[in-house]
């Protein structure tokens, strides 16, 4: 965890379905595994003994395939599914401990909640749609009505709110799910396949605008889902599961250098690598890199004896300032480097994806420099370091 | 050697249970006899008393503002052909009768068919009451409401709403049971309470449900209603009760084409109703 402090912290959470429940749980707790338990019990094991942590405006995404038990889990968060051991803490609330009344004062206010199937209701416009948790809440209908039509805009329906659901495209649909579940200004957003049901199209502008949507709200957002390449889209830490437990928590990149078990391996074995290695992953010290007082002579000559294609120029401070190609330096002689720069933008931040990393070399020169947040120069990055980045991803994948 | 095996005196034990109710409550159920028969009687007199014509254009704006002026017509050339036939006050009577026995039966129905819904237990109860209900030959309810109610309207009233009654019950609890999941637990997600759910979720969604169920308590309520004419119930019914006593076939076609006009447009109206506020609220369902 980077955050200090976890918004939400899942501790031993177990399900098991049926009234067998007393009876299954020491079989669980001696180490059998779901289907014994079943078999000897009848009990089926939704859950067991499943932990993590979601950070303060993080996107944790819980993945796995049906019957996984991500979508239990999920629900296990906010209690539309009792938990039948286990706790739920949102900042310092034990939400399993809560009695009726209370848990719902704690749905109305803190959960927002996103559905795979949209769950609109049909008999209502989009705007009392939106404004269905505020209405339960209790809101006055002027402050109510102004905060549903503020978070219709905010997903891009505006114009749309007097229309019924059924007269709106699957991803609109999904939009006004969205707003409603945004019109509450809740902490934390459980999104259960909310992309599922939309054409893949659709799914992937939805992705990228609920990661600039959460750039901006700073929401908590437990996404479930079971496609992969959403989990990296969104961009956030993975929770993979499988039958009722957890696998492997970390990033894709994570799965893919060292996948927990054969399981792992084989869900991130067709995985998109450019889209999940990072150029910080990719990148190699820098070996022709000057300070920007430096003369072309010297660059000249430290470039020829490195083999690189161009020169890294960086201040004093060794923040990034471009690049210089070896055609310039011949000709300039004993100018200073800080005369010759181009190419400022001739670099990635170490969090870019391979894709975007790609798509900048394809312009340049050959090399592109890595930068931190501040500018200061990580590494660099050649056509060939691409290709040998890759390489050592598949030979990673291969077994 | 003979051995006899005693015949079960279900005959006698239902008379003995009838006669202690009788005996405590009566009294009581005479007194909401006088109430309603009044209710009863002042409304059909009154509408007598107005001119047949004013009656009938009344009867068509109403339906004409709660359907179309299609229906709102064949209401009007329908009650006129009834007052051309020299059967207005009877179908009057009859009319009045199936409209009070409606009220009482979705007023208790509707409540009992939330209930139902919502608890199990209670819906265990109510389901086998409800067949019961609805097979017992519709002619025994007759027999115990005259000692409870006397002859006339609101013995009529009475078996009228234990017959029409069921469909309304059944139909209300159907339509809040089969609330799609989803929207439930949309519904629980957004800390709804039980009524909040209720109120704002299942009841709306069930509505086209309940007006299914409303338009079959109409039409029951129509066919007891004339069969009530046995017990003095007057109307229509009474009009063919007539007829068979005194073997006259065409008046008892007569009457009995009244009734299926009657039906008719009662039908079309609460159809029309229903498939409105199903279109009108968007619903989609499977």
């Amino acid at each position: 965890m980077s955050e200090a402090k976890p918004r939400i912290r899942v501790r031993g959470l177990t399900k098991i379905f049926g009234d067998k429940a007393g009876a299954a749980l020491p079989l669980l707790a001696a180490g059998q595994n779901r289907a014994e338990v079943q078999k000897q019990t009848g009990a089926v094991i939704g859950l067991h003994d499943v932990s993590f942590d979601v950070g303060e405006g993080e996107i944790l995404v819980v993945m796995g395939l049906s019957g996984s038990g991500k979508s239990t889990c999920l629900r296990c968060i906010n209690r539309l599914i009792e938990p039948t051991s286990g706790t739920v803490f949102v900042d310092d609330t034990d939400v399993t401990a809560l009695d009726e009344r209370a848990l719902m004062e704690f749905r109305r206010t803190r959960f927002g909640m996103v559905f795979q199937q949209f769950a609109l209701f049909p008999h209502r416009t989009i705007l009392r749609n939106v404004e269905y948790g505020l209405e339960v809440q209790g809101v006055a209908a002027e402050a109510r009505r102004e905060r549903a039509l503020a978070a219709i805009e905010t997903v891009g329906l505006k114009g749309w709110d007097q229309h019924y659901p059924s007269q709106l495209s699957g991803g609109m649909q999904q939009r006004a799910g969205l707003a409603r579940a945004l019109a509450l200004n809740p902490d934390v957003l459980l999104m259960d396949e909310a992309f599922s049901a939309l054409d893949p199209l659709i799914r992937r502008d939805m992705q990228q605008e609920l990661v600039a949507l959460q750039k901006r709200l700073k929401k908590t957002i437990v996404f479930v889902s079971h496609d992969l390449d959403e989990a990296i889209a969104l961009g956030g830490r993975i929770v993979l599961m499988k039958d009722g437990r957890v696998v492997q928590e970390g990033t894709a990149a994570d799965f893919l250098a060292n996948p927990a078990d054969d399981y792992v391996r084989r869900f991130v074995e067709h995985i998109d690598v450019l889209g999940v290695v990072t150029a910080g992953d990719a990148m190699r010290a820098p070996a022709a890199v000057k300070p920007w007082q430096s003369t072309a002579a010297e660059a000249l000559a430290s470039l020829v004896q490195t083999g690189e294609p161009v020169m890294t120029v960086v201040c004093h401070e060794g923040r990034f300032q471009g690049t210089v190609d070896a055609d310039t330096l011949r000709r300039a002689g004993e100018t200073e480097l800080r005369l010759l720069l181009s190419d400022r933008e001739a670099c990635v931040p170490t969090s870019a994806t391979l894709n975007e990393t790609v798509a900048k070399l394809a312009g340049g020169r050959g090399e592109i420099a890595v930068i931190d947040a501040e500018r200061l120069l990580r590494g660099v990055i050649a056509n060939a370091d691409l290709v040998a980045a890759l390489a050592r991803r598949r030979a990673d994948t291969a077994h | 050697m003979a051995f006899e095996i005693p015949r079960i005196p279900l005959a006698e034990w239902c008379d003995v249970a009838l006669d202690w109710a009788t005996e405590h409550f009566s009294g009581v159920t005479r007194a909401v006899s006088a109430v309603v028969g009044a209710g009863i009687e002042g409304t059909t007199d009154f509408l007598v008393g107005l001119p047949p014509w004013l009656v009938i254009a009344a009867f068509g704006l109403l339906v004409w503002r709660l359907t179309t002026a299609r229906i709102a017509l064949a209401t009007v050339i329908g009650f006129a052909f009834l007052w051309n036939l020299e059967l207005w006050r009877a179908t009057l009577q009859s009319l009045v009768l199936v409209l009070v026995s409606t009220l009482f039966a979705l007023a208790i129905g509707i409540p009992i068919g939330v209930t139902a819904a919502l608890s199990k237990r209670f819906w265990r109860v109510v389901a086998p009451a409800l067949d019961m209900m609805q097979t017992m030959p519709s002619f025994v309810y007759l027999i115990p409401a005259i000692p409870f109610f006397g002859l006339g309207a609101v013995s009529a009233c009475f078996a009228t709403i234990v017959f029409a009654m069921p469909p309304t019950i059944r139909l209300t609890a159907l339509g809040i049971m089969q609330t799609p999941a989803e929207l439930v637990e949309a519904a629980d997600a957004f800390g709804s309470s039980r009524w909040q759910k209720l109120f704002k979720v299942q009841l709306p969604l069930a509505i086209p449900t309940i007006m299914a169920g409303i338009n079959q308590t109409i039409m029951l309520a129509l066919s007891m209603v004339v069969i009530a004419a046995m017990i003095g119930a007057g109307g229509l019914g009474g009009e063919v009760w007539k007829a068979i006593q005194r073997l006259e076939a065409g008046q008892g076609f007569q009457a009995g084409i009244a009734i299926v006009v009657l039906a008719v447009i009662l039908d079309r109206i609460t159809q029309h109703i229903a498939r409105h506020i199903r279109r009108d609220r968007q619903i989609e369902r499977g």
